[in-house]
Order: C-alpha cells, then sequence, then structure tokens
C-alpha cells in the first residue's frame, strides 16, 4: 500500500537552531531516508520551501483570490511531503516512528487512495490516445 | 518478462506458506516484534532479487530466517546513529548463533506467537486484532474492515498492544504445564470470539461475514496442529459444525432463515463429517469441556435429517451437562428452548421466566425473542406482542430486525 506521509514543523523554532544543528538534523533524516530506500519503502518526497514563500488560493463568491502565506496559520506548517510502501498503516506507523524528523514536530500518515488515483490514470491514458 | 513472473510467483507461494513462520522465528531471535517484521520485509526483498539469478535455497525457510536475522543485526548497527541504546543489542542478537534448520523450535515459535498474542495482560479487543495480524497475517486494514471500525483505531490498538509487550516484558513462550489450561483457555476465546463475529456479526448490515469465520477455522486448524487437546478440538468440531449451515442460513436478500426451516440439503456435508469424527474424539477424552459439549450439541443437529427428526432429550441431556460444568444464564436460555422442543412449549416458558426473573439476561435481545416465540405458540398473542417490541429496542443487527419485525407483523 502507499502512504503519504505529511511532516509537519515548527518554522520559528527552527530558524532559533544554530546552522550545525540543523545541518545535522537534516543529515540524520537523509540517512534514515536512505535506510527507507534501501529496504525499498521510500517512493519519493518533497521538501518544501518556507511558508513565507507559500501563496494560498480561494474560489470567493466566483473569482478566485490569492493570498500570501499559508492555508491555515497554525504554529506547525508542513514541511515535507513522503511517500512510503508499506504492507498495511501498522506497518507504515512503525517505519515512520523511526525517522528523526518525527522527533522536530508531528508526522501525519494518511493512505493513498488508488480509487481515484487509478481513474486519475485512466484519464491519463485517454489524454494520450486522443493527442 | 515470463520467467521473472514465476520467481514472483514463486516468492508469492513461499511467502504466503512460510512468511508467518519465518516471522515466528525472528521474533524469538531478535527479541522484538517491529524488528521482525522488518527483518522479514528485508529477508524477501533479498529473495526476489537473489532467486532469480541464484535459484531457490532447498530450505526457503531456514534460508530466510538466516538472512532475515543477518539483515536485522545489519539494520540495528546502522540505526545506532540515531540510537545508541541499540548497539549492545545487536551484539547480543549476533552473539546467540541460531539453529534455524529445526522444525520443532518452528512449530514451538508458532505456538510462542500466539500465546503472546493472548496475553491475558493485554485486552481482548488487542489479542483479537494481534492475532489476526501477527499469527493471520491480515493487514490493519483488513481486520478494520471486518470489526467495522476506522483504520487508525485498530492500528492504535496494536501499536499500545506491542508497546506494552515490551514494556511488561512479556515473555516469548508456551506457557509452563500448569497455566496452560487458563493460557489456552484465552487462546480459545479469542478464536471464537472471531469466529463468532463471523457467524452472527454483532452489529452492521449482514448476517454474517464469511472471511472472519473461515480465519477462525485456520486459526483452529493451526493450534490443532501445534496442541491437539481435547478442548481445541472441541472448538474446531464447534465452528466446522456451525459453518457448515452457512449457505442455508440467510435468504438470496440476506434475511435470516431459523434452523427448522432452513433447506438441509444445503448444509456442507464435507465439514459436518470432519465436526463429528472431531466431537466424538473430544468426548472420548478423559476431560470434557464446554466447547465439546457445545460441539456436541451442533452435531446432533447436523445429524437430524429434518426439524422433526432432531433428537432434542439428547440436546437437552447435553445443555444440562454444559450448564454444570459452565454456568451461564444463556446455556439456561438455551437449555429452556430445547425443554420447550422436547416438552411444549408451556414447560419451556415456565423455566423461560425463571431465568428472565434471575435478571442477567434482562437486555439479551435473543431472551426476549425466545419468549416471544413460545407465547406465539402457546396462542398468547398480547404477551408475544410485547416481548418481540422489547426484543426490537434491544437488536443491532439488520437481519435480526427484519426478522422479528417480520414475526411481530405476523401476529393477528
Amino acid at each position: 500500500m502507499k502512504f503519504i506521509c505529511l511532516g509537519y514543523f515548527d518554522e520559528a523554532q527552527w530558524d532559533r537552531l544554530s546552522e550545525a544543528e540543523q545541518a545535522a538534523l537534516m543529515a540524520d533524516c537523509f540517512a534514515y531516508d536512505d535506510e527507507l530506500k534501501r529496504s525499498g519503502h521510500f517512493i519519493g518526497g518533497e521538501a518544501l520551501q518556507s511558508v513565507k514563500n507559500a501563496a494560498t488560493l480561494r474560489y470567493q463568491n466566483g473569482k478566485v483570490t490569492v493570498t500570501d502565506g499559508p492555508f491555515a496559520e497554525t504554529k506547525e506548517q508542513l514541511g515535507g511531503i513522503l511517500m512510503l510502501e508499506a504492507r498495511d498503516l501498522n506497518h507504515a506507523i512503525q517505519l515512520m516512528s523511526h525517522h528523526p524528523g518525527v522527533r522536530s514536530g508531528p508526522f501525519e500518515i494518511r493512505p493513498a487512495d488508488e480509487e481515484i488515483n487509478a481513474q486519475v490514470n485512466q484519464s491519463k491514458t485517454l489524454e494520450t490516445n486522443v493527442y | 518478462m515470463n520467467e521473472s513472473n514465476s520467481v514472483q510467483r514463486q516468492v508469492d507461494a513461499v511467502y504466503r506458506a512460510e512468511s508467518r513462520r519465518v516471522f515466528a522465528t525472528l521474533i524469538r531471535l531478535l527479541g522484538d516484534f517491529d524488528l521482525a517484521e522488518e527483518a522479514l520485509h528485508e529477508a524477501f526483498a533479498v529473495a526476489m532479487e537473489q532467486w532469480p539469478r541464484d535459484g531457490a535455497p532447498n530450505n526457503p525457510r531456514a534460508w530466510l530466517v538466516s538472512v532475515g536475522r543477518f539483515r536485522a543485526i545489519d539494520t540495528i548497527r546502522r540505526r545506532t546513529r540515531f540510537d545508541a541504546s541499540l548497539a549492545e543489542l545487536a551484539e547480543r542478537i549476533d552473539a546467540a548463533e541460531p539453529d534455524v534448520r529445526a522444525d520443532e523450535d518452528v512449530e514451538d515459535d508458532r505456538l510462542r506467537l500466539i500465546f503472546t498474542c493472548c496475553h491475558p495482560s493485554l485486552p481482548q479487543d488487542a489479542q483479537v486484532a494481534l492475532t489476526l495480524r501477527e499469527v493471520c497475517g491480515l493487514k490493519t486494514e483488513e481486520i478494520a474492515s471486518a470489526f467495522l471500525v476506522a483504520p487508525p483505531t485498530l492500528a492504535q490498538r496494536i501499536v499500545r498492544a506491542k508497546a506494552k509487550i515490551r514494556a511488561a516484558g512479556i515473555p516469548y513462550q508456551v506457557p509452563s504445564i500448569e497455566d496452560l489450561p487458563d493460557r489456552l483457555d484465552t487462546v480459545l476465546q479469542v478464536i471464537y470470539l472471531v469466529f463468532n463475529e463471523g457467524y452472527a456479526a454483532s452489529s452492521g448490515p449482514s448476517l454474517t461475514r464469511a472471511d472472519l469465520s473461515g480465519e477462525a477455522i485456520r486459526l483452529g486448524r493451526l493450534v490443532m496442529e501445534l496442541l491437539p487437546n481435547p478442548e481445541v478440538m472441541g472448538l474446531l468440531a464447534l465452528m466446522l459444525l456451525q459453518e457448515s449451515r452457512r449457505a442455508a442460513r440467510t435468504s438470496p436478500e440476506g434475511d435470516l432463515i431459523l434452523l427448522a426451516d432452513q433447506d438441509r440439503s444445503r448444509w456442507n456435508q464435507a465439514q459436518i463429517a470432519e465436526g463429528r469424527a472431531l466431537v466424538q474424539q473430544a468426548l472420548s477424552s478423559q476431560q470434557v469441556g464446554p466447547y465439546a459439549l457445545q460441539a456436541a450439541i451442533a452435531a446432533v443437529h447436523a445429524e437430524a435429517p429434518s426439524p422433526a427428526t432432531t433428537d432434542w432429550t439428547q440436546i437437552v441431556g447435553l445443555y444440562g451437562l454444559l450448564a454444570q460444568i459452565e454456568p451461564s444464564p444463556v446455556v439456561q436460555l438455551n437449555r429452556a428452548v430445547a425443554v420447550a422442543m422436547r416438552d411444549g412449549p408451556q414447560a419451556g416458558l415456565q423455566l423461560l421466566d425463571e431465568i428472565l426473573a434471575e435478571g442477567d439476561l434482562a437486555n439479551y435481545h435473543l431472551a426476549h425473542a425466545a419468549r416471544a416465540d413460545l407465547c406465539r405458540r402457546l396462542g398468547e398473542t398480547a404477551a408475544a406482542r410485547a416481548s418481540y417490541q422489547r426484543a426490537l429496542e434491544l437488536v443491532k443487527q439488520e437481519p435480526e430486525r427484519r426478522f422479528l419485525e417480520s414475526r411481530l407483523r405476523e401476529l393477528v
């Protein structure tokens, strides 16, 4: 099964760390990602830039409005996503419990919705057929 | 492409046949459920890579245990980077060189795993979840859907149970002879609970869930193979005999069909034959337990070619024995229903009212449904109506509700 792990962290707290501390934490995370790759559990991942660089779109009164900043003003913000291949939810929990990233903020683990993914993939096929 | 498919199939077949055995042994060698699960995955990943190139090993199970163990030691050593306390663990596991070929040990490992998952210090819902996931190899999502709970709820139950096993230092062992009867009883309770949830789902849209009953019977066979004790035999027999009626128990619309109205030609004769043989064997042992007696009752029903030829005298006698070794109001209720069949509804109703007066079954819908049925047969329509209404207030399952409603409508 495919799981998407959303890694949250407190940007303000992160900014207060020294460069060396930040580097050490990142190195730990990379090393663990390598662990996951080695065992075939890591399907992909993306690190996200600061929420300072985020733009949020909303549809209001018939038009799209853009605001700067994140969708929700919370202390902990999404810092990265990791796509995980695991046997089931307990396996995913087990794998992510050892991830050093969990020490800097919560992880939310969500199973991929394969039904909708299949529909998305099907519509891709249709497009290639048409064009 | 074809060749890699065939290797994939071979690895899949080995996974189905051996993964639970390999896992059970890895838990013993590594001393931890999570490490063992990782090691199992690693071992199969290596198999996928090496077997196509080098051919499958002669003893795949021993190979998988050995590779899993070495991989786990490597993993732990690498993880000391994140957790220094692991270094000592890696050394300890490395130092204990196991003999992974002894079949006896492997079978004992499976039994150890069952007893650990059903340890009395774990709550019963956790025992059930752990047993289905770790012993039967079901996925969290499958167990959650079978028990109609959200996967994260079930996942948490499993995480907590494993943490408890670790924190409380629950040993990975088959209980001693003096503890065995009690501990085995817990295991059998878990299996029967899984079976019953499949046989008569406690809530939800359908009467039965075949997947859970099938899993419980597989578990029963496994315990029987590892520990052929009369009560294990009795439980397996009971499950087979109940299961033999599955096809006849519901209409195509999903409505419930009572025992007396079932098409007996649809009963599964192979399961009945196997169940009856096991009952005979269990009853001939020195200690006859509650499962063997319940199985014997089910066997009497299975043996009757029609409802009218049912040997109710024997059934009343068996319920009497059961009430002696396991006094419970539900057993008394069943005995009262059997007495009604043998001696007529008046005799049954008298007994049933005595039992209801005790108060334990006041909220048990089947007690009121049974009373309603006896009153109906006696022509006491008003009393029957009141009891059906009380049963309807208490029932939680759709097909049972529909059945009670139709009986209530039929009262004129």
